[in-house]
């Protein structure tokens, strides 16, 4: 399928700013750094819990564990689609039971993602809190789930892609909004 | 990448890429096997039976264990406990069974190809458990894992296969499924227990498989070392004088083992014949990785199931 941009929503000096100002929120809503763990939601949650780290180091010099969730085994919605997906890794850092939990993804749609990793991660103990950080919210949610951090909230229709482009995946970094041709 | 077939019944007809796949998707299975919580719920709602007409610990409790592991209902029948001993025939069986409309049926069975034959009538997923002397696709897929995981890869790695290679389907699953992975199959055994096809089937993988004229000269320079078990249910046919010899002959001992790399690793499908095709001290040494190929067993069955039977309803 061949894609239309319609418009960038996001340069990279935008995404870096947008990260710094969800860092500190996190920094001011999470008084206990130590006991946070910022979870990725595969593929491009991860280096974005990354980048969330890595400012809160630059800001409090604090190191905040990090961990990666593949959701894959708990999407409701396996036994409708063609292709098996592809099953990646989840790596998280020893017990999380007890700690605080922020879920990082790139965005916000209909929220079943979160719901698989909700699922997820009570399989592997049992959270103090979960907290939701996603880098655009664009609406169309069809489960009540909100987040805690949002970078940038974006009205959309739904024929409508939000493409976030990350170095470690694509040529670029740039939020785009497509539409299929 | 999919696995673009409805059934498991060899490796034979799995190219590379599959067979990648395969192994890929367990590697994350192990995963799942080290947690706390040893389930997901992603086959929930799907129903797995467990067909077994010959004798199986390992193989069964292993898919039993991976279809619960992935929330799926597991039924298992045995032949002695089913309708087979009242004299009803395989087709009928597999008719029955897929009336009550399961996801995936895991069958062994002695006769080679009865897989496929349920396979051609059920809408099921089939998955062959070990058919008679034909193939056991999911033992190969875990040796695969378990020699991977120990030595990084399986192309280019020196193979040896030791023992009753004509009644193992074992080795012809790991043959296929290792010289298409580029790695270099050795084979010895008996004479007589040596397949009679096998001159046609070395000539098709040239370089990549060769018959050895002793033990000893297919263990020298291998990375990988599998001995294979004396089937004594299959040895009605006097190939060999007595386990006592066989064992002097080809028995894995520690003086031949020597011959293989210092880092040579031990397989072995089990269950073993301690002091027959293998030494006790050999089984439980630390070039052993026989309790990894259990371990890894449930992860390539989990693969597979999720493969094959995560879909749509059949």
């Amino acid at each position: 399928m061949d894609f239309n941009e319609k418009f960038r929503l996001m340069t990279a000096e935008d995404m870096n700013r947008v990260l710094l100002r969800m860092a500190s929120q996190i920094v001011e809503n999470n008084p206990d750094l130590s006991n946070v763990i910022l979870v990725g939601i595969r593929r491009r949650g991860v280096p974005l819990a990354a980048r969330l780290a890595q400012k809160i180091l630059e800001m409090d010099q604090v190191t905040v564990t990090t961990g990666a969730l593949d959701i894959t085994l708990y999407r409701d919605d396996l036994s409708t689609v063609g292709d098996r997906p592809v099953v990646n890794r989840t790596e998280l850092p020893g017990n999380i039971t007890g700690k605080t939990i922020i879920l990082v993804d790139d965005v916000l749609y209909t929220g079943r993602t979160v719901r698989a990793a909700l699922d997820e991660l009570i399989d592997f103990g049992r959270p103090h809190r979960v907290q939701l950080a996603v880098l655009v919210d664009r609406g169309w949610r069809e489960l009540p789930i909100q987040a805690d951090y949002v970078g940038k909230i974006l009205p959309t229709s739904e024929r409508e892609i939000v493409k976030v482009m990350l170095p470690e995946f694509d040529e670029t970094e740039q939020v785009i909004v497509v539409e299929p041709q | 990448m999919r696995l673009n077939r409805k059934d498991l019944l060899g490796i034979a007809e799995l190219t590379a890429a599959e067979i990648e796949l395969i192994l890929e998707t367990a590697e994350t299975f192990r995963d799942i096997n080290t947690r706390q919580i040893k389930k997901v719920p992603t086959l929930r709602g799907k129903t797995v039976i467990n067909l077994f007409f010959e004798a199986s610990t390992r193989t069964r409790t292993s898919f039993e264990i991976a279809a619960k592991r992935l929330s799926a209902d597991a039924i298992n029948i045995s032949a002695s406990t089913s309708s087979v001993v009242k004299g009803e025939t395989l087709v009928d069986t597999a008719l029955n069974l897929q009336a009550m409309a399961p996801d995936a049926i895991v069958i062994r069975h002695s006769s080679s190809g009865a897989p496929g034959r349920i396979a051609a009538i059920a809408r099921a997923a089939v998955i062959n458990a070990g058919d008679g002397t034909h193939e056991h696709p999911t033992q190969a897929l875990l040796d695969a894992l378990t020699i991977r995981h120990r030595k990084g890869r399986l192309a280019g790695l020196r193979v040896a296969i030791i023992g009753d290679i004509l009644h193992s389907r074992v080795a012809r699953s790991n043959i296929h499924l290792l010289t298409k992975m580029g790695a270099e199959v050795v084979l010895a055994g008996p004479r007589t227990l040596l397949p009679f096809d096998l001159e046609k089937i070395v000539d098709a993988r040239p370089g990549r498989l060769c018959f050895a004229r002793s033990v000893e000269e297919a263990l020298r320079g291998a990375d990988v070392v599998m001995t294979l078990r004396i089937q004594l249910e299959r040895q009605s046919g006097g190939f060999f004088p007595s386990l006592r010899e066989y064992s002097t002959q080809f028995g894995l001992n520690r003086r031949r083992l020597d011959l293989a790399k210092p880092e040579a690793i031990v397989l072995h499908p089990g269950p073993i014949n301690r002091g027959v095709e293998i030494d006790s001290d050999i089984a439980d040494g630390g070039a052993s990785v026989i309790l990894d190929q259990v371990e890894n067993g449930v992860a390539v069955r989990m693969a597979i199931l999720y493969l094959l039977a995560g879909g749509e309803s059949a």
